[in-house]
This record gives C-alpha cells, sequence and structure tokens, in this order.
C-alpha cells in the first residue's frame, strides 16, 4: 500500500520535472529539472527492488554526466531572452506525435499476444536476494565481452571528447611530424653562385 | 503493489514528453541532448520493468550497457558542442542549417 | 533484229555527250560539235534502219533485256528493250529532230562560251529520251523520265549566271517532281498488284486488276486500275505541262531557242503522251481515268491556247501553243484514240520544232530581241525564214492538206465520235481552241513578218542614247543596219524541217490512223473504238483534205486568221480598243489565271507554314521542350522539392525519425494483429 502510494508520488514528480525540462526558458534550469527527474526515477527504481542499478543512475547519470551538462551550458554563457521566439509555432505537430506514440505503445502494451499478463504484480523474492550479486554474477561470467566492450568504448569517448575540444595554445611549438617526414632537399639546400671580391 | 501495466504506462509517457521535446525545442542544442537523455531514461524504465517481472537479470545488465554507452555518447555529444559554439557562436538550432540540401 | 543496234543507238549519244563534256576544253568547239552530230547522226540512221525493218520487212517486235543491274527480293531490274511499231516510230522521230537541232545549234550558240557544255547536254538528252522510248519495263521508264527532267533542268538553266534562268529550271524541276510523285506512286500500285516491273506483266495482268478494290477504308474503297492510271497520268502531267502542272512550260523559255525546239516541242513534253499510249493496253481498262484524261487535256487545250494572245514575247506564244497542242493529245488518247494522239504527236513535233528554230533565226537577226512589239516587217530582210515559219504556221492551224490538218482533225472527229463522259465538253473545247490557235498564230506572224517596221523607232530611239554612252550592252542591243538572213547552219534545218510538215501527214495518215500501223502495240478494246468507226468513213488523204472544207473546224480557222489580220494587221488600233473595253478578261490573261499566285501563296507558303508549324511546335515545342528540356526540368523540380526535406535542421530529421518509427510499429501492430 505505501508502495503504491510512493510510487504515484515518485511518479508524478518525475513527469512533472520531465515537462519542466522540454519546457523551460533557461536551459540551466532544465538542466535541473532533469537531474530531478532522474534522481525520482532512481527512487522508483529501488521500489521495483533495482538497487544496485538505482545507485548506479544517481552516481553516473547524475554524478557525471548531468554536471557535465551544467558545465557547457554555463560555459557557453546563451542568452536566455531569444529562446522565447517560435516556440508555439510546431508545439501542435510535437503533441500531435507525442499522442500518436502514447496510443502506440499502449497499444503493444495491452495486447494479449505477448504472453504477459500486465496486470498482476510482481512475484515477491527470496529474503536473501542481493540485486548487486545477482548482476555481478552474470556480468563477469555470462557478459564478460560485453563489458570489456563497454570499457573500451568509455576510452573512446574520453580520447574523442579530448581530441575534439583541445586547442593549440598559442606560441608553442612542437613538432609536426607530417611536414618533416614531407620534406625535400630543396627545401632545405639552395645552392648559391658566390661571387669572388677580386678577379682570379 | 506495482503492477507492470503502470511501469509501462509512465514510461510510455515519458518517451511521448522527451519526443515531444525533440522537435518542440528549436532554440537549444543543450535542449536536444538532454531530451535524448530522456529518451534513454523511458527505454531503461521498460528494461528494468520486464527484468523484474519476468525474472529475467538480462533486462538490468542491458540497462548496465545503456548507461555506459549513454554517458560515453554525451560526452561526446557535449565536446562537439563545445567546439561548434567555438566556431559558431551560436547554438540556435535554426542557425545550424550548412548542410541543407 | 539484233541488239547490239539497240544497244548502239542508245549508246552512241552518251558516249558523245561524255567526250563533248569531259574533254570539250581539249577538243575545242569544232570538236565537240563534230563528235556530238556524228553520235546523234548514226543515232538516226539506225533508228531509220530499226523502223524500216519493224514495218517494212515486218520484224517480230523485240522485247527483252540485255543487261541486269540488280536483283532485289526475287524482283530483276534491268535494262531492256520493247521495240514494236510505236518505240520505232518515236525512235525515229526523236533522232531526226534532234539531228536537226544538234546542226542548228552550230549557227546560234557559235558565240556562247558554253558552247562544247551544250552540245554535250543535247546529246545526253537524247540519250535519255531514247531509254525512256525504248524501255520495257517500268524502272528504265523512270530512269528516263527523270533523266530527262534533269537534262531539261540543266538546259533551262543554261545560262545559269542569270536569276531568271536558274528560277525557271528550278520551277520546272520542282513542278515535275509534283508530277513524278504521282507517277512513282502508279508505278508502285502496278508493282504490289503484279509483282513485276515489266511492262508484259502489267498488260496482261490489267483486266484482272480493272476487277480489284483498293480499300480506302473499312467501307469504301476504289477501283485498283483507275487509282493507277490517275497515278499515273499525273506523273504524264508533270511532264507533258497539262494543267495544274503547266506553270513550268512558259518560263522554260529561259533556255536557249534550240531546246525549247527540242525538250519543250518535240521530244521530252511528249513523253507523257507516249506513256499513255504505251500503258494503253492498262488505261483502256478504266473508262474513269479516261475521262479524267480527257477532261484534262481539253481545258488544257483550250485555255492554254487563249494565254498566247495575248503574250508580246515570240518564244512565249510558241510555248502556250505547245501546251494548247498538248492537251490535244491528251484529249485524243482520253478518247481511246490512240493512234490519232500518237500521230499529231508526230506532225506537231515537226512543225512546232519548226517554228521554235524559225523564232530562234528571228531572235538571233534581231540581235536577241525577243518581244514582238518592236519587230515587224521582217519578211522582207529574212525569206527563207519567213516562208518556213508561215510552213510551220499553216501546219499548226490545221490547213488542209497540210500534216498539220490530218492530225487535228482526226483527233476532233474521234473526240465527236466518242461516248465518253466529259466528251462533249472536250469537242467545243477542242473547236475553240481551233479559232483560238489560228489567231495567236497569225497574230504572231503578222506582228513579226508584216506591218510596219517596228525596230527602226528602237534603232532611233537607241541612237540618242548611244551617242553618249554606247557600250556593249548586247542585250539592249540598238539594231545596227538591217535585219538579215541567218547562216545556213540555221536555215538547212528549217527546210529539212519544213519538209515534213507538209508532205509527211498525207503520206502517212492512212496508215498510221485508219491502217493496221500500231497493231499490238495500242490496244483499244471494242466498245472504245474510235478510231475504227472513222475507219469507215475514211476514203484517203485527198478525200479527208476536201471533206473538211465542208466541216466546220476548217471554216473556225479561217475566222481566226481573218481576225488575226484585221486586229493586228489591218486595223491594230481595234485590237488596243478591245484590249481596254475587255480588260478584266486581258488582265486575267496576262497574269496566266493566277496560277503561279496560287502555287506560290496557297501551295508554295502553306508548306512553309506547315514546315514552320512543324518546326516551332513539333521539333521545338515537343520534342526540344517537352523531351529533352523537359525531362531534364522536370528532374530538375523534382529534386528541389526533395530538397526541402533536408533543412539542416536537427530536429526536422528527429522528427522525421519518430514518425518512421511511429509508422513501423503501427505497420507491426497491424501485421500481428
Amino acid at each position: 500500500m505505501l508502495v503504491e502510494v510512493l510510487f504515484y508520488v515518485f511518479a508524478t514528480i518525475l513527469i512533472a520535472a520531465a515537462l519542466a525540462v522540454i519546457i523551460s526558458k533557461n536551459p540551466v534550469h532544465a538542466a535541473l529539472f532533469l537531474v530531478l527527474s532522474f534522481v525520482t526515477s532512481a527512487a522508483i527504481w529501488l521500489l521495483i527492488e533495482a538497487e544496485f542499478l538505482a545507485i548506479v543512475l544517481v552516481l553516473v547519470y547524475v554524478g557525471a554526466v548531468m554536471v557535465l551538462f551544467l558545465f557547457v551550458v554555463m560555459m557557453l554563457d546563451i542568452k536566455v531572452e531569444e529562446h522565447r521566439r517560435g516556440f508555439t509555432r510546431y508545439a501542435w505537430l510535437g503533441w500531435i506525435t507525442a499522442a500518436v506514440v502514447i496510443v502506440e505503445i499502449v497499444g503493444v502494451v495491452t495486447a494479449r499476444r505477448f504472453g504477459v499478463d500486465i496486470t498482476r504484480g510482481a512475484a515477491p523474492l527470496p529474503a536473501a536476494y542481493s540485486n548487486t550479486q545477482e548482476l555481478g554474477r552474470v556480468l563477469y561470467t555470462q557478459y564478460a565481452y560485453p563489458f570489456e566492450l563497454a570499457a573500451v568504448v568509455l576510452l573512446v569517448a574520453i580520447v574523442a571528447a579530448i581530441a575534439l575540444t583541445t586547442r593549440a595554445r598559442r606560441g608553442l611549438k612542437h613538432q609536426d611530424i607530417n611536414r618533416q617526414v614531407a620534406v625535400k632537399s630543396t627545401d632545405r639546400v639552395r645552392l648559391v653562385k658566390a661571387m669572388g671580391t677580386k678577379a682570379p | 503493489m506495482i503492477t507492470l501495466a503502470q511501469l509501462l504506462t509512465l514510461s510510455g509517457i515519458l518517451f511521448a514528453l522527451a519526443v515531444a521535446g525533440v522537435f518542440i525545442n528549436r532554440k537549444n542544442v543543450i535542449l536536444l541532448l538532454m531530451c535524448v537523455e530522456l529518451l534513454l531514461l523511458a527505454a531503461n524504465f521498460n528494461f528494468i520493468a520486464f527484468a523484474r517481472y519476468l525474472g529475467d537479470i538480462g533486462g538490468q545488465v542491458f540497462v548496465f550497457f545503456v548507461l555506459t554507452v549513454a554517458a560515453a555518447e554525451s560526452a561526446i555529444g557535449l565536446a562537439i558542442l563545445v567546439v561548434l559554439f567555438r566556431e559558431r557562436r551560436t547554438i540556435n538550432v535554426e542557425d545550424l542549417d550548412t548542410l541543407k540540401g | 533484229m539484233n541488239p547490239q543496234v539497240l544497244i548502239a543507238i542508245v549508246l552512241l549519244p552518251l558516249v558523245a555527250a561524255i567526250i563533248a563534256g569531259l574533254l570539250g576544253r581539249r577538243i575545242g568547239p569544232v570538236g565537240a560539235h563534230s563528235v556530238a552530230i556524228a553520235g546523234v547522226a548514226l543515232s538516226c540512221v539506225l533508228s531509220l534502219h530499226v523502223l524500216w525493218q519493224i514495218y517494212w520487212q515486218g520484224v517480230a517486235a523485240f522485247d527483252a533485256p540485255v543487261y541486269t543491274w540488280l536483283v532485289s527480293d526475287g524482283v530483276p531490274m534491268q535494262i531492256g528493250f520493247l521495240i514494236d511499231r510505236l518505240s520505232a516510230l518515236m525512235m525515229a522521230v526523236v533522232t531526226f529532230v534532234s539531228l536537226c537541232v544538234h546542226v542548228y545549234t552550230v549557227g546560234y550558240m557559235r558565240d556562247d562560251p558554253g558552247y562544247q557544255r551544250f552540245f554535250s547536254y543535247i546529246s545526253l538528252f537524247t540519250f535519255a529520251m531514247l531509254m525512256l522510248v525504248m524501255a520495257n519495263n517500268f524502272m528504265q521508264l523512270f530512269f528516263g523520265w527523270e533523266a530527262v527532267g534533269v537534262v531539261s533542268y540543266l538546259l533551262i538553266g543554261f545560262w545559269y549566271t542569270r536569276p531568271s534562268a536558274i528560277a525557271a529550271n528550278l520551277k520546272a524541276f520542282l513542278v515535275n517532281r509534283v508530277g513524278d510523285f504521282g507517277f512513282v506512286l502508279g508505278i508502285a500500285g502496278v508493282f504490289y498488284y503484279t509483282g513485276s516491273l515489266h511492262y508484259s506483266e502489267a498488260f496482261s495482268a490489267a483486266p484482272r486488276m480493272a476487277a480489284q478494290v483498293l480499300p480506302l477504308s473499312a467501307t469504301t474503297g476504289v477501283p485498283a486500275l483507275t487509282l493507277i492510271c490517275i497515278c499515273l497520268f499525273i506523273g504524264a502531267m508533270g511532264k507533258s505541262a497539262q494543267v495544274p502542272l503547266h506553270v513550268w512550260l512558259p518560263d522554260s523559255m529561259e533556255g536557249p531557242t534550240p531546246i525549247s525546239a527540242l525538250i519543250h516541242a518535240a521530244t521530252m513534253v511528249t513523253a507523257g503522251i507516249f506513256m499513255v499510249a504505251r500503258m494503253s493496253p492498262v488505261f483502256e481498262y478504266s473508262d474513269t481515268a479516261l475521262s479524267f484524261v480527257l477532261v484534262i487535256g481539253a481545258t488544257t487545250a483550250f485555255f492554254m491556247g487563249a494565254l498566247g494572245v495575248v503574250s508580246n514575247d515570240i518564244k512565249r506564244v510558241i510555248a502556250y501553243s505547245t501546251l494548247s497542242q498538248l492537251g490535244y493529245m491528251t484529249v485524243a488518247l482520253g478518247a481511246s484514240a490512240y493512234s490519232a494522239a500518237i500521230f499529231h504527236l508526230m506532225t506537231h513535233a515537226f512543225f512546232k520544232a519548226l517554228l521554235f528554230l524559225a523564232a530562234g533565226s528571228v531572235i538571233i537577226g534581231m540581235h536577241h530581241e525577243q518581244d514582238m512589239r518592236k519587230m515587224g516587217g521582217l519578211a522582207k530582210y529574212m525569206p527563207i525564214t519567213a516562208v518556213t515559219a508561215w510552213i510551220g504556221a499553216l501546219a499548226l492551224i490545221g490547213t488542209p492538206f497540210f500534216s498539220g490538218f490530218y492530225s487535228k482533225d482526226a483527233i476532233i472527229e474521234a473526240v465527236g465520235a466518242s461516248h465518253r463522259w466529259g466528251a462533249r465538253y472536250a469537242y467545243y473545247c477542242v473547236l475553240a481552241g481551233v479559232f483560238i490557235t489560228a489567231l495567236y498564230t497569225f497574230r504572231m506572224l503578222f506582228m513579226t513578218f508584216h506591218g510596219p517596221e517596228r525596230f527602226r523607232a528602237a534603232t532611233h530611239h537607241d541612237g540618242e542614247h548611244a551617242d553618249a554612252g554606247h557600250d556593249a550592252e548586247h542585250h539592249d542591243a540598238a539594231l545596227h543596219g538591217d535585219p538579215h538572213e541567218s547562216p545556213a547552219v540555221v536555215t538547212v534545218p528549217l527546210i529539212a524541217l519544213a519538209i515534213p510538215s507538209v508532205v509527211i501527214g498525207f503520206m502517212t495518215v492512212g496508215t498510221i490512223l485508219y491502217g493496221d500501223y500500231f497493231g499490238d502495240s495500242i490496244r483499244v478494246l471494242e466498245k472504245n473504238a474510235v478510231m475504227g468507226e472513222l475507219a469507215r468513213e475514211y476514203h484517203g488523204p485527198i478525200a479527208f483534205a476536201l471533206h473538211a472544207l465542208l466541216a466546220p473546224t476548217f471554216w473556225i480557222a479561217f475566222a481566226g486568221v481573218l481576225t488575226a489580220w484585221l486586229f493586228f494587221l489591218r486595223r491594230p488600233e481595234l485590237a488596243d480598243a478591245a484590249a481596254r473595253r475587255w480588260s478584266l478578261l486581258r488582265s486575267l490573261l496576262v497574269n496566266k489565271y493566277y496560277f503561279d499566285e496560287f502555287n506560290e501563296k496557297i501551295i508554295a507558303a502553306g508548306a512553309l507554314l506547315l514546315g514552320r508549324g512543324l518546326w516551332h511546335g513539333g521539333d521545338q515545342t515537343v520534342i526540344d521542350g517537352g523531351f529533352v528540356d523537359g525531362t531534364a526540368s522536370a528532374i530538375g523540380r523534382a529534386g528541389r522539392l526533395l530538397r526541402r526535406v533536408q533543412s539542416g535542421y536537427l530536429y526536422a530529421y528527429a522528427f522525421w525519425m519518430i514518425i518512421g518509427l511511429a509508422v513501423l510499429l503501427g505497420w507491426f501492430l497491424n501485421k500481428s494483429r
């Protein structure tokens, strides 16, 4: 009973926050509302007994990704007033598409065929169930390879982000190996006819 | 007791909101990226719900990887955004149309 | 009959033409004319020999190929000869007249820089005409047909630096082409129904073709033979200058006089007449076609003669006379009196060539002056010319005992006796034509050879100017001194032609018209045999001539002569008064019934309009604009439309992705429902 109430509360907050994200004029506000929506969804995940992922969501997503978002938003120094124009022109199209998507999702979900009875609750878990342990058991055995690949993806992301945004420091001399290798002798040596001061 | 239906409906609404956000927003590329995060969140919801109700832990493993890739993707996306801003001095979506046919 | 002889007859003029043409500069004028005259003279002698063989010796007709050019789809294209009574007669006439003209040319074209070229051309013409006349298949006939047309073009435009000559030769060629179009259709029709190009096959298939119907649509059709005959006759209309394809003949007088005599009086224009007579076994089976021939010929005979009354150029008067006489021949063909047509063809060849050469003699004597209003009283200065011209004129108007009388009267009586549709109209036309013929002929004679000497006034007039700016303007020549008779090379051919003009009719009328001269070469069906009917009343040439004194024809001609004497010799002011009173009629005649204007403004302009319309509308608009540019611009337009999808805006792309997603979802849902 409590669980249900909590669920509805958190669900309401989540939807409101999501709405706020897309309606906000100020991008900093939008980022913060996004943080709120992540936190409430973590709370809901806790209610479903997916604790590990709920904590990971907060730590990684909110703690890292959203902070990054905020960094960028603040760094870019965006003017707030410009963002009001043209908002409502295509809003109707957006809402219609949203409605269509909802209808379809509901259609999928309520169909009898998928062998899932969606009206029932979850089967109760055994008392010694540890979500983290279960995840770990599978992650390092069955899904070890994708795990390593995920690590590589992260590495690539780091390198890419740095390579994209790095700026050369002015006045800093550095070697350009390509140009060094492509040098021709005529670039380095020039034969000059030297005139003597006295005739031979 | 939370039914599967409730969770799925919730994620559906979230997804729809994010979709609406993608093209309501004309002014800010960062908002675009944030809506993409919301989309991913909605998808994660689905995975978690089904993992719980079908008793298959594979759903949660998948969410694990989605989180990883989403983080990587937003990092790179923001890096691109920063470089774009350096060049264009604007992040107004309507000004970024050089690939227009 | 020896085929070598026949080949020699045809090839001798050709060889002479090639030598005179290609080596003309090297062998000089004398060499050129010697070669040409030798060639044609030999050909003439051999042709007369062939005629003697065919008629007096009774040798059988020769019908065989001498050379196969190629075989196409089982149809052989050959050079072959059909020598029977008809073609032997034509060969003799053609070579004899050609020989006379060759000799005449020596004097007429003496100072012309193109002397050798001229001889080459007239020998070439003789070759082409002989090929036409001796042919035994449609292919060779068509070759000869076209070849005479080409040489006629070359000769009319002989003085090619003159724009009027070029205009005239183009006109001749183009009008002939129109006729040739019908001709080719006719030949194609014959080939379609018989599968062969030989005369013999066509002749034997004629009765069968008469019953066949050529379908024009699902329900209507036209008798095949009638259509074929009319098409063939259209070719004859072009070549023999029948209305409305007659417009080229008067303008062909731009060429030198010898060719007017050779081509446009005696030989080329008679090719059409010859062709219809040769095709008599085919034409006989189509009454409609023969009525068509009859009406066209009668119209030409009368209306063209009327034009001769108002012309002032001596050559033009004779040209209109030729048109009119060709009409007479055509009328005879239409009345199924083929022998009368060929007979008139022969006699006309002599006296018309004579008249043209006499006119040429006058022109030389007057230093290339052709306007009759500047002549007069020349009989005193050019007696031989005047006498031979009178003989020719008398023959032309049909004076009894002269050759023209026998042929012309035979035609008129044949038409009178015919029951074909159109024969009544034709009869009145030819009778009226007799009056008109006499009128213009004697007008010409009186204005040229008799009456006051109008060239004197011209001399005085020009004499005053001559002191001021006397430069050699030859065509504008002032006459220094009196006109004189032409040299012997000119007058001998005149005499040579005058003799047959008098006697040949008398001598041959019995055999040719009423005897069995043509035999199998001309076929006439029983029901059409007008000449057979007339033969019953024939009692010899003298009786024929005397009987004519009682017939209306003679008196009509006499009335014409009297009218000419009155209006143009005795009281010329009457002529001017009449011209003023009937000015409308006169302007109609002077403008040649506006045929030229019609052709130019309506037919030619219409063709130009059609061409321009097709060019703008069809080529530029549809093909260039629609297909070529159209496809390009359509692709461009489509591209421009599609381009808008790629707007460059991120949200638009995302939107389309989601739409696509929604569609896919919906499709999957529907599929699994």
